[in-house]
């Protein structure tokens, strides 16, 4: 690791618009500190283009801490870059050499279309979402600690899914742009609470059937969206769509 | 829709149907070897010829041997037709990909189409030849006091109605089997380096297929839990990457070199 400034060469995906073909332009940024973010150094970018008059790269970005979901670089072919449970915006230019070359492009999918350049569009999982990816329950005023027991196990297994923030990286790392690693940890985080249980099954089939409409592919069980993934869903979770759709399938009172 | 076509042509439907297909062909398999393994016996091809005739007949056999069939079809044009949509999922490519899959997990269609190619191959070689082409014929007599095999083959013209023809001679106490050689025609196309290469090959391409696609299919009917998943695993490495192929191109390449 060098304290040294460096100097980074971007190949970047330029389009103009949804409609438009976009292509790769050559970029390069001076003066890299290595402490910054890999999205400050598009800002430090976007700065430069402004002075010179030059249209600045759009790219999407909004907590900047990994929570928000937002940032969705496809650095180097793979998505949140090289590191791994990381966002891109908690990607370092310390992860780079000086007079590296960067390739950036945005996620791919049928179902993501791009808006500009590096933005795409990822209202499919809004939508997917609002098919039965919550509790209709009427809360009222919040109850009494411990009213509704629930074991250590189930509580960490729900977390570790609820900690999907829907950033789609697993669409962009998987071979066929299947959304099944989202929807799983989507649906996974209130099929193992006791306050998801009256919608489970109607929530399995409506999601997944929302999923298909969008034009995400199938899962082949690569593994790749895992992997990938800055918050580390775990496979686990696929099975388990799997047998709460196969489930409700066959046991959903008509 | 009825619920059910709805079931099994969502996305999740689809790749059930491809992992039950998946898990009949690979007891398929297991079954095949064991009864193939028979060719190894050193004993003019008896056991194996009455063993050909015995799966071509027995009714229980031919009913699920022509489920087998259909679901090689199956699970062939399936899985296309899964990886056609698939691939629309994607119209615009990446410029640069670093894979974190297996390269074998990310080709399934690509190894399974060698193994649809391969398949056709096999069958033709074998199976078509045996049902439809003139075959020679061979003869065992088997001494019944000692249990002694002996074989001897029929005139080249020889033909019979039935797939196999048993007498008894009481006076020599012998019992007589004539039955199709098909040993003969499996030692006999062994001898062609070129198909023994390509038998040998097709199983690198089956062992990458099971590796990934056994342990798959229990993940896509949904069962997983770390109780016996490693063991799921392990088997998919072990018995269907490993000893099934091995196995199997054992069969070309012992023909080719010791027979």
């Amino acid at each position: 690791m060098s304290n040294e400034n460096m100097t980074i060469h971007l190949k970047v995906w330029k389009q103009k618009n949804t409609g438009s073909k976009g292509h790769l332009e050559d970029y390069t940024v001076n003066n890299v500190s290595p402490d910054m973010s890999f999205l400050e150094m598009f800002d430090v970018l976007n700065e430069e283009l402004i002075h010179e008059n030059k249209e600045p790269i759009a790219f999407d970005h909004d907590c900047r801490e990994g929570i928000c979901g937002m940032c969705s670089m496809y650095i180097n072919g793979r998505p949140h870059g090289p590191l791994e449970g990381v966002t891109t915006c908690q990607l370092h230019m310390r992860s780079f050499k000086d007079g590296d070359t960067i390739v950036v492009e945005p996620w791919r999918a049928a179902a993501f279309p791009v808006i500009k350049d590096l933005v795409v569009d990822r209202t499919a999982f809004d939508r997917i979402i609002a098919s039965g990816g919550y509790v209709s329950i009427n809360t009222g005023n919040a109850q009494d600690a411990n009213n509704l027991p629930i074991g250590k196990e189930r509580a960490d297994l729900a977390f570790a899914a609820a900690a999907c923030i829907g950033c789609g990286a697993c669409v962009a790392a998987c071979k066929n742009a299947s959304a099944m690693l989202f929807v799983s940890a989507k649906v996974s985080q209130l099929a193992l609470l006791p306050q998801g249980e009256p919608e489970r099954q109607s929530r399995a089939l409506s999601m997944v059937a929302q999923m298909d409409a969008e034009g995400f592919g199938s899962c082949t069980n690569t593994g790749a969206c895992s992997a990938e993934c800055p918050k580390e869903i775990s496979l686990d979770n696929i099975a388990r769509l799997n047998r709460e759709f196969l489930g409700a399938s066959l046991s959903k009172p008509e | 829709m009825s619920w059910l076509t709805k079931t099994l042509t969502s996305s999740i439907g689809k790749k059930v149907l491809m992992a039950l297909t998946g898990l009949f062909l690979c007891t398929f398999l297991v079954v095949h070897l064991s009864g193939n393994f028979q060719l190894f016996k050193n004993d003019g091809g008896y056991a194996f010829n009455t063993y050909a005739v015995f799966m071509t007949t027995f009714p229980v056999i031919k009913v699920i041997s022509y489920g087998n069939y259909f679901f090689i079809l199956f699970h062939a044009f399936w899985g296309l037709y899964i990886t056609y949509k698939n691939k629309q999922a994607r119209p615009v490519g990446y410029a640069v990909t670093k894979n974190q899959s297996s390269p074998y997990s990310r080709n399934m269609a690509i190894l399974g189409t060698i193994l649809l190619v391969y398949i056709v191959v096999h069958m033709s070689d074998f199976w078509y030849k045996f049902h439809y082409e003139h075959l020679p014929y061979v003869q065992y007599t088997e001494q019944l006091n000692t249990g002694q095999i002996t074989h001897a083959a029929m005139d080249e013209g020889y033909t019979q109605d039935v797939k196999k023809l048993e007498t008894f001679n009481e006076a020599a106490g012998t019992r007589i089997v004539v039955v199709k050689d098909l040993y003969k025609v499996v030692s006999y196309a062994f001898q062609n380096i070129g198909l023994v290469l390509f038998y040998v090959l097709a199983m690198f391409a089956l062992a990458f297929h099971l590796v990934h696609g056994f342990q798959s299919a229990f993940q896509s009917l949904g069962l997983r839990h770390s109780k016996y998943t490693p063991l799921i695993k392990g088997i998919s490495v072990w018995v269907f990457g490993i000893l099934i192929p091995i196995g199997y191109a054992a069969m070309p390449l012992y023909f080719y070199f010791f027979k």
